[in-house]
């Protein structure tokens, strides 16, 4: 096979790619629209579960990936870097974010029968956004974390 | 019916900390759909989840609609006797799915 010839096989599977990316993109950027996102929701929420305390980043670690193919379903874990002993806690990891239709993602409570705090779930994010992670410890002190995913492909909504 | 799964990792210690996986069927169905006619689709997710370990609740968790379809929910746990993790999703409709997995603990 001449060179000339795998050029345009290749150039004709781009164009047909590019073409699908396109359309599926399009089709669901119109059906999340829908739901008129409320700024600053997520700061609130946050507030109201810690009782409106400070909460100082670190100790905590968010990981989503940076870019998310799919909306529907992207992974993310949390974790806390702090004893899990009767003496020192993490008593509750609360999950938001700052550009779904609904601020909250999960709250998760734990104890030192857990013996590590870390867990990891599956959200949805309708498009480019901030995850926020905060952390409740047994002395009450509260930690946080966040982090941005993009997303191509908005998922249906939080 | 809704299917749960569990999963432990093999031959575990008395003090092992070990990672908890739990995935279960359900659309989380998140209230932002519509369907074919335009209609939204209601909210229908499991907002609870909860694991009790020989009888005493070791992790609760509180959902929300932007927790994907088929939940995948993973936890810690310090493995002490033997015995069974009953695991518990409660849906919005106030309806549970229930699963029990026998813990061997060396």
């Amino acid at each position: 096979m001449d060179r000339s010839f795998a050029r345009d096989q290749i150039s004709r599977r781009l164009v047909l790619i590019g073409a699908a990316g396109v359309a599926t993109g399009f089709v669901t950027i119109r059906k999340v629209a829908a739901q008129a996102v409320h700024p600053g929701a997520h700061v609130e929420w946050l507030n109201k579960l810690v009782g409106g305390k400070k909460a100082t980043p670190g100790k905590v670690k968010l990981h989503i990936p940076e870019i998310a193919e799919n909306g529907n379903t992207v992974p993310m874990t949390v974790s806390v870097d702090n004893p899990m002993t009767a003496a020192a806690y993490v008593k509750a990891i609360h999950v938001v974010t700052d550009n779904n239709p609904q601020p909250q993602v999960a709250s998760f409570y734990l104890s030192p029968a857990n013996g590590k705090a870390e867990i990891q779930t599956r959200i949805r994010l309708a498009e480019t956004m901030h995850v926020i992670a905060y952390a409740e410890l047994s002395d009450g002190s509260v930690w946080s974390d966040q982090a941005e995913a993009k997303v191509t492909i908005g998922g249906c909504g939080g | 019916m809704a299917i749960a799964r569990v999963r432990l990792p093999p031959n575990i210690k008395k003090g092992d900390v070990v990672e908890v996986k739990t995935l279960v069927t359900h659309p989380m169905e998140s209230g932002q759909r519509k369907d074919a006619n335009g209609q939204i689709i209601p909210r229908k997710i499991l907002n609870k989840f909860v694991c009790a370990y020989n009888g005493r609740e070791v992790f609760r968790a509180e959902l929300w609609p932007a927790i994907s379809a088929n939940p995948f929910i993973t936890f810690f746990l310090v493995a002490g006797d033997s015995g069974s993790l009953k695991f518990t999703w409660t849906d919005d409709d106030g309806s549970t799915i229930e699963h029990s997995e026998e813990i061997h603990v060396a």
